[in-house]
């Protein structure tokens, strides 16, 4: 199944939502009014965009004239329009430059950072590149005997250490070992934490300058994985992680399941980081890189 | 962002201040923000508008009491709505696990909601507090070492937990663990189930099965604080499928506003028992209607703080530090305590996080005009002096300053700055010891988090209150200086 197909399958029913919503009041052609507006607004802030962003696109739409009216379609087509005007200029795929690539994934706990990883490590070895794992969260139970399974079953070398163990100094192993073996890329998993924890921000800012002893120019990237049911709480964890861990990108997951992840519009619109990939399924090949027009479409409801 | 609703409303009110009832108009006007408060607090659209209407319909007409502003007096009635939908005032009813052994106790919930750690917690809780002989068993054969994961957690806990064997379905693993709990006479049974999507049929049909295979006495619905608009279809999707008991709210000790508790209770009718507030494994607290309430309409937390406050501050310490203080001493090494103790608390932003009002101070903060940091700073100069420095800071010459500012990685400024703070600090304890010393300062603390603080108004109780921070201000001594123990204002800017 392609991805939009699996993204439109996921977004059903907001897709569903925003299609009954504008369906159930307009029927053929009438003038783009209040009530309507309302009502794109209403199926936006349901999509999690944000009261805020919801009411800017709300105000956008209705600057626009319809004087002649407009139907169903048209509006989810000027819906996705500015949806997609806010998101094209952050759906940047993510790239390798150096070597050892060295990528720091971050978010707060259950986000799912492992799997992204997992995802990840089995697309770039798919493309021909040499991919070390390291198991940086040394503090949730078993979350080192996860990675190790995913390793195994990717056939990907993984540094790991004990449980309990400091990860600074694991992520200094991992990014030496990645150096002295020639890896094309290193990706090193994070506990997950609360961005308003200070301690364990302060720890993931030494794993930051550790790597950099090594290579000033390590972590090339640093991603921070949000949840797609994560509500507006999603842009309190870019602005800390951000300016905690230097967040360079972002991957969504869990897009498969009936949460819209709204909040990456107005993510893009507040920060502009660049949204790398979105996770679509439990499948290794359910991580794609993120197409704006295609997120766009599929949050309105257009149909191809 | 907006720091609390009675603020957003100030504006709105002005110019009807002293008015008889609420007008129709007036409330409106008022609810719109509330609306926009609720959203952004993530509750869902169709909650929102439920309780607008329910909330409006009550607002309307209501005396608006003397000394009360028409913005808190509505933001009063929302907040009495909010908890009562969210439950009440009283303790959620206990766990029905006084059955015939085992009862069994059944998470449930999207991945990455916290049901493993939850599970591991409320085992702990059952075990520690109801003193019940409590048995895990993790149902989830999906996600790599879940099952290796429980049993860390419960050796850590001290919990036992089911054998793994491997190969076998969720169902099997249930029914043997009622089985093997029964035989050993363990009284409840705590089934963690595999997270899953409220649109996988498949899983949900799984979890159906394993519903009706062994008929639990509780059916718990894990669900993340931070979830958004998507609450009210998770919970929609598994009540159609068990009948839910009851909600565990997770990561509640981040800095969500958590609407998602209000959706949640709306949707399911399932009362919410716990919250989980942190990553030890006794982070499990009852959950309480009234501080969320709060929470969402971005009154801050002052119940939370006062208490997390008092839990952290060791009662050996506030002896010792009593004691000093009635001597009149307070040296460098009290400061150092002092700072550790803010840390503990989850460094200034933590702290600011929990208060209303502190908009001005977190932005300070973020701005850097207060830097988070300065603790660690602080401590650093403090460790670089001489134990004899540390008790006599008196006799620390321009010499020794310098030394203590190449030690510690600051400068000698940095150094006066400290110095200057521990003397404002010493002098503020000595004010306090005149108060009632340590014990003193906690109890006004303890009465300031239930009632409204000084702008709560004659309510009393006043949700109304926007607390101003000057209350922990003149706590510590100096009125107007946000939640900041003196001398900080000063260190903080650069």
């Amino acid at each position: 199944m392609s991805w939009m197909g699996r993204l439109t399958q996921g977004l059903a029913k907001s897709t569903k939502r925003l299609a009954d919503n504008i369906t159930g009041l307009a029927t053929g052609t009438l003038p783009l009014d209040d009530e309507r507006l309302d009502e794109i607004e209403e199926a936006l802030i349901a999509a999690d965009l944000g009261p805020a962003v919801a009411g800017r696109i709300r105000t956008r739409l209705a600057d626009q004239k319809f004087a002649k009216g407009i139907d169903d379609a048209g509006i989810r087509q000027v819906v996705a329009e500015e949806v997609e005007a806010i998101l094209a200029p952050v759906a940047l795929p993510l790239e390798i430059m150096h070597r050892p690539q060295v990528v720091l994934v971050v978010g707060v706990n259950g986000s799912g950072k492992t799997t992204t990883i997992a995802k990840l490590a089995s697309q770039w070895q798919a493309g021909g590149k040499s991919v070390m794992l390291a198991a940086g969260d040394t503090f949730r139970a078993a979350a080192i005997a996860q990675l190790k399974i995913w390793a195994d079953r990717i056939g990907v070398p993984i540094v790991s250490g004990e449980q309990g163990g400091d990860a600074a100094g694991l992520a200094y192993d991992a990014v030496k070992r990645a150096m002295d073996e020639g890896i094309d890329l290193l990706i090193i998993d994070t506990a997950g934490r609360l961005q308003n924890k200070a301690g364990l921000m302060d720890e993931l800012a030494k794993i930051k300058r550790v790597i950099a002893k090594l290579d000033p120019s390590a972590p090339h990237d640093v991603l921070l994985v949000l949840d797609a049911t994560t509500g507006q709480n999603a842009l309190s964890q870019i602005a800390v992680f951000g300016e905690v861990a230097g967040v360079t990108g972002l991957v969504m997951t869990k897009l498969d399941g009936s949460a819209r992840g709204g909040m990456l519009v107005a993510a893009a619109e507040k920060y502009g980081l660049p949204i790398h990939a979105i996770g679509v399924g439990e499948g290794m090949d359910d991580l794609q890189p993120f197409d704006a027009g295609e997120f766009a479409r599929a949050l309105a409801g257009v149909e191809d | 962002m907006f720091d609390s609703l009675s603020e957003r409303l100030g504006g709105i009110f002005e110019r009807l201040r002293g008015r008889g009832a609420l007008t129709e108009i007036d409330v409106r006007a008022a609810m719109r923000e509330v609306r926009v408060a609720l959203l952004e607090a993530d509750v869902a659209l169709p909650v929102v508008k439920d309780f607008i209407e329910n909330a409006t319909q009550r607002a309307i007409g209501a005396e608006v009491i003397k000394s009360v502003t028409p913005g808190q007096q509505v933001v009063k009635i929302v907040n009495d709505c909010l908890v009562e939908l969210l439950g009440g005032e009283d303790e959620p009813t206990p766990l029905k696990i006084a059955v015939t052994p085992p009862a069994v106790v059944m998470m449930v919930g999207l991945q990455g909601s916290g049901k493993t750690t939850s599970s591991a917690k409320l085992a702990s809780w059952l075990s520690t507090r109801e003193r019940k002989k409590v048995m895990m068993a993790s149902l989830d054969v999906a996600r790599p070492a879940a099952q290796e994961q429980l049993r860390v957690l419960g050796e850590q806990t001290g919990i036992a937990t089911l054998p793994i064997i491997a190969g076998q379905t969720p169902v099997q693993i249930a029914e043997r663990a009622r089985q093997s709990a029964r035989l050993q006479g363990f009284d409840v049974v705590v089934l963690d189930t595999a997270g899953r999507l409220g649109i996988d049929e498949e899983l949900m049909a799984e979890m159906a099965a394993i519903a009706t295979a062994t008929t639990p006495d509780e059916i718990l619905l894990v669900v993340d604080s931070l979830t958004g608009q998507d609450a009210v279809n998770v919970a929609a999707a598994f009540k159609e499928r068990v009948a839910l008991t009851g909600v565990i709210l997770t990561r509640m000790d981040g800095d969500a506003r958590g609407g998602a508790a209000l959706s949640m209770r709306q949707v399911t009718g399932a009362p919410i028992r716990f919250a989980g507030v942190g990553e030890k494994l006794d982070a499990l607290e009852l959950f309480d209607a009234r501080r969320v309430a709060g929470r969402i309409l971005g009154m801050g937390d002052i119940v939370g703080l006062v208490e997390k406050a008092a839990a952290n501050f060791e009662a050996e310490q506030a002896e010792k530090m009593a004691e000093k203080m009635a001597k009149g001493q307070f040296d460098m090494d009290d400061l150092r305590q002092q700072l550790a103790q803010m840390k503990k608390m989850g460094g200034l932003s933590g702290l600011a996080a929990m208060m209303p009002g502190m908009g001005a101070a977190k932005k300070a903060m973020d701005s850097g005009a207060v830097n988070p940091k300065m603790l660690d700073r602080m401590e650093a100069i403090i460790l670089s002096m001489t134990p004899k420095e540390r008790t006599k800071p008196e006799i620390l010459t321009a010499k020794r300053k310098i030394r203590i500012a190449n030690g510690s990685g600051t400068t000698v400024q940095d150094v006066n700055k400290v110095l200057k703070m521990h003397q404002e600090m010493a002098n503020v304890m000595k004010r306090l010891k005149k108060m009632g010393g340590m014990k003193g300062m906690m109890k006004m603390l303890a009465g300031m988090g239930g009632a409204g603080g000084p702008e709560g108004g004659a309510g009393g109780e006043g949700p109304g209150g926007a607390i101003d921070l000057g209350a922990v201000g003149r706590m510590f001594g100096r009125p107007g200086m946000g939640s900041l123990p003196p001398g900080f204002n000063k260190f903080g800017r650069k």
